[in-house]
């Protein structure tokens, strides 16, 4: 009897990512999500740069790598070709909230039918370890050494917020990927994502609190455990927005 | 033969696109190339095609990467600032050898600059366009035909040779109508097993990728490039030879140019100059053959141009400085007249021999 | 070699360019060589706007007009820019209901029509330009008077079509001024 398998919707190339990142349990969750919808043959993924930026060699269906911050508006062409397939972005915070905030914002505003997959770990992990948009105030990061000080640079970009003040997208919904309880709500998150652009319901993002326990300068025990006791109190889990429920509530 | 309209030059290239078989069109609003986006509005969703007014130049290059990425042709359109904007996509374009069409229909600058027609995006269309080594094939239509049949030529070439094709038009050929007529050749289509349209399940997983992090693989990608661009340098040039065949002076010039030229050309002819033009066609590659046997026998050269001198340079290159160069030249958005050019061959017939 | 190049000035609104695309669609469907160009410029309206035909029966080389062998002014700024542009013995129409200056020049001939109060007077208020292109026609038979229905068919949309007409009728106030 199998009692656990690798997803089939994963090469068998071996993960690069640091001992304790989080990446890894994400894409198996993406991966899950495929696989229980049956659609790898018709999923197209899109790669972000940034860490995750070989996720192209991760994912068994077909993978673009995108130009920084640009992973929506590439979906955007891809979907609007293939509209019978599935398209997803798997984008960091750097590259989703950062640069790219523009084509993240207007392919939510279009309810764009695609499914993004973001992963906030308040650091830029490849470039080693600066100040994301979503670091929190008084961080110390190698670019905010003295901590990230709000008047000086502003503060942290809350997405979820955000995006679930426009008309357009479908579904919203933060989770966090640092207990078992978390990965398992985690996981029905992003298939909710992934079954909502099957219904053509339109635009997903389900956003990660994740970790970086190497540029945190933390073990992976205590990277989970800031998770909890930093990260959350300022990005709480929950669903931002869903509008299929909001109508299914109206209609009672 | 098919019916004579007439047709605005932004029209010609949108209308030619859907004929080529372009089904998506991605792009932002600016002067003087809106009418294409205009024309594709309308077009675009009465045939199951896409239109989309992105958010950005760099989102519609980047929407126009993704339909690549899926094996379609996609075009998109804008004018020199938004060219700029363009060229982070122009680059992971030719990093992942994908065919696109991108239509500049330039405007004077640099910085937000004016309105009116220009050339000066000559080095920015024919030197690369964006970061790294890379090219794209540069064609310059001189009429409202040329708008129509280039597009159709810049469709073909992009996919033959998995790159971008630019058409770099300008503010007065994309604003004036002539009569055309649309060409009723069969549109050649290309096969690409390697565009991203899911595996179902029957075939390993394809990438669309530009990132090669190990130097020697990535220069390997770079100098195979290369052997593309070398063969496209060999075949593809294209060129008009105007009132060469007993020409002692030579003008050189463009688009727009090469139309205000051709009427200084008739006015020195009449006063006995041997003078005669060649037109590029082909910006990138250029027409360097054309022009080094031109030197041949030609005394003089002069360069045209609606910028500060940029073709001259590739002018003096093919013809190996062996003949004088001279430039005639507006910019900013204005436009050298058929008198100011006349003055230019006049200058350049006096000199040398 | 016969080249008409026509220059047409005057506000935006005034119809400038429509006036010149008649012109481009009857050199068309006289199988003549045209060329088309418009100023474009941030002002929709009430701007300065000009139009450049070029009628010829040869291929046309620059579509840029810098010697007009005919100019319709139809405001006094379009009218002051351009009077000496035009080719000695050019032509120039200018509407006198709204430009109450003369030509100076000698070398050209001028024509004075009314036409915004002709077309006014007439019911077509807007058409002061056709009228005005009417006159062109009579004066420089650059294309012929016949089948200007037709004409107005190849590029006004059908919804429009009523526009015909008056049209047709503003051309023929002018030509019979």
């Amino acid at each position: 009897m199998v009692v656990f398998e690798k997803p089939h919707a994963l090469t068998d190339a071996p993960l690069h990512y640091c001992p304790g990142c989080t990446h890894g349990i994400v894409h198996r969750l993406v991966a899950e999500a495929i696989d229980a919808l049956g659609i790898e043959g018709k999923t197209i993924g899109v790669a972000p740069v940034g860490c995750s930026v070989m996720a192209y060699n991760y994912f068994s269906c077909d993978m673009i790598e995108a130009a920084h911050g640009r992973a929506p508006a590439v979906a955007t062409g891809v979907k609007r070709a293939l509209p019978d397939n599935i398209v997803f972005t798997y984008q960091g915070d750097g590259d989703l909230a950062s640069i790219g905030t523009a084509e993240t914002v207007h392919a939510a505003a279009r309810n764009e039918n695609i499914t993004i997959i973001f992963i906030n770990n308040a650091i830029y992990g490849m470039t080693g370890g600066q100040m994301a948009p979503t670091s929190l105030p008084g961080q110390v990061t190698q670019t905010s050494p003295y901590g990230r000080d709000p008047q000086l640079c502003g503060f942290p970009v809350k997405i979820c917020e955000m995006l679930s003040q426009l008309e357009g997208p479908e579904y919203i919904e933060r989770v966090a990927v640092n207990n078992v309880k978390n990965i398992k709500k985690a996981g029905k998150a992003i298939l909710k994502a992934f079954k909502n652009q099957t219904e053509n319901k339109g635009f997903s993002l389900i956003e990660v609190v994740s970790t970086c326990p190497t540029n945190w300068g933390m073990t992976p025990q205590d990277a989970m455990k800031w998770v909890d006791e930093k990260m959350i109190p300022y990005y709480p889990l929950g669903v931002y927005k869903d509008r299929s429920a909001e109508k299914a509530e109206e209609g009672k | 033969m098919a019916e004579k309209v007439l047709m605005k030059g932004n029209e010609a290239i949108a209308e030619a696109a859907i004929r080529a078989g372009c089904r998506h069109y991605f792009g932002y609003p600016i002067t003087p190339q809106t009418e294409i986006a205009a024309y594709m509005a309308k077009k675009m969703p009465k045939i199951g095609g896409t239109f989309l007014q992105a958010e950005s130049e760099i989102a519609a290059i980047n929407m126009v990467y993704g339909v690549s990425s899926a094996g379609f042709r996609v075009m998109t359109s804008s004018s020199s600032p938004g060219v700029s904007l363009k060229s982070e996509g122009l680059s992971y374009l030719a990093g992942c050898d994908l065919p696109a069409l991108v239509v500049n229909v330039q405007r004077g600058g640099p910085g937000l600059g004016g309105i009116q027609p220009s050339q000066s995006d000559y080095f920015m269309a024919t030197k690369g366009g964006g970061h790294g080594d890379f090219r794209m094939i540069v064609l310059a239509p001189a009429s409202v035909q040329e708008m129509a049949g280039l597009t159709f030529k810049a469709f073909e070439l992009a996919d033959q040779y998995r790159m971008t094709a630019m058409l770099l038009a300008d503010g007065t050929l994309g604003q004036m109508m002539e009569a055309i007529t649309f060409p009723e050749t069969e549109v050649r289509t290309f096969d690409k097993p390697w565009a991203v349209t899911g595996t179902q399940m029957k075939r390993p997983h394809n990438i669309i990728n530009s990132l090669a992090l190990v130097p020697d693989v990535l220069e390997k990608m770079n100098f195979d490039r290369y052997k593309k661009y070398a063969e496209i340098e060999e075949k593809e040039p294209m060129y008009e030879s105007y009132m060469m065949d007993d020409a002692e002076i030579c003008v050189v010039a463009f688009g727009i140019a090469s139309r205000v030229s051709k009427n200084a050309i008739m006015a020195a002819r009449a006063e006995g100059i041997k003078v005669g033009m060649i037109r590029p066609i082909t910006l990138w590659p250029f027409p360097t053959k054309a022009l080094a046997e031109a030197a041949q026998k030609c005394r003089a050269f002069v360069s045209v141009e609606l910028n500060m001198g940029q073709m001259i340079e590739d002018v003096r290159l093919a013809t190996g400085c062996a003949r004088p160069v001279s430039l005639c030249n507006r910019a900013g958005g204005m436009i050298p007249t058929p008198d100011h050019v006349l003055a230019s061959i006049r200058e350049a017939n006096k000199g040398g021999n | 070699m016969a080249t008409s190049q026509i220059l047409i000035a005057g506000f935006g609104g005034q119809g400038v360019l429509f006036a010149g695309k008649f012109l481009a669609y009857k050199a068309l469907t006289e199988n003549k060589q045209l060329s088309w160009l418009p100023s474009y410029g941030p002002e929709m309206r009430g701007g300065t706007a000009n139009c450049s035909v070029i009628i010829s029966d040869d291929p046309v080389g620059s579509p840029i007009i810098t010697t007009p062998d005919c100019l319709i002014a139809m405001n006094r700024p379009s009218l002051d820019k351009y009077v000496d542009a035009v080719a000695p013995g050019g032509m120039i129409l200018v509407d006198s209901s709204l430009i109450s200056v003369e030509v100076e020049r000698t070398d050209v001939r001028t024509f004075y029509i009314p036409a915004t109060k002709m077309a006014n007077d007439a019911g077509f208020a807007t058409l002061a330009n056709m009228v005005l292109v009417g006159k062109l026609i009579k004066e420089s038979g650059v294309v012929s008077f016949e089948n200007n229905k037709e004409t107005f068919e190849k590029f006004i949309p059908a919804k429009k079509a009523n526009l015909i007409e008056i049209n047709c009728q503003a051309l023929q106030t002018g030509y019979d001024y």
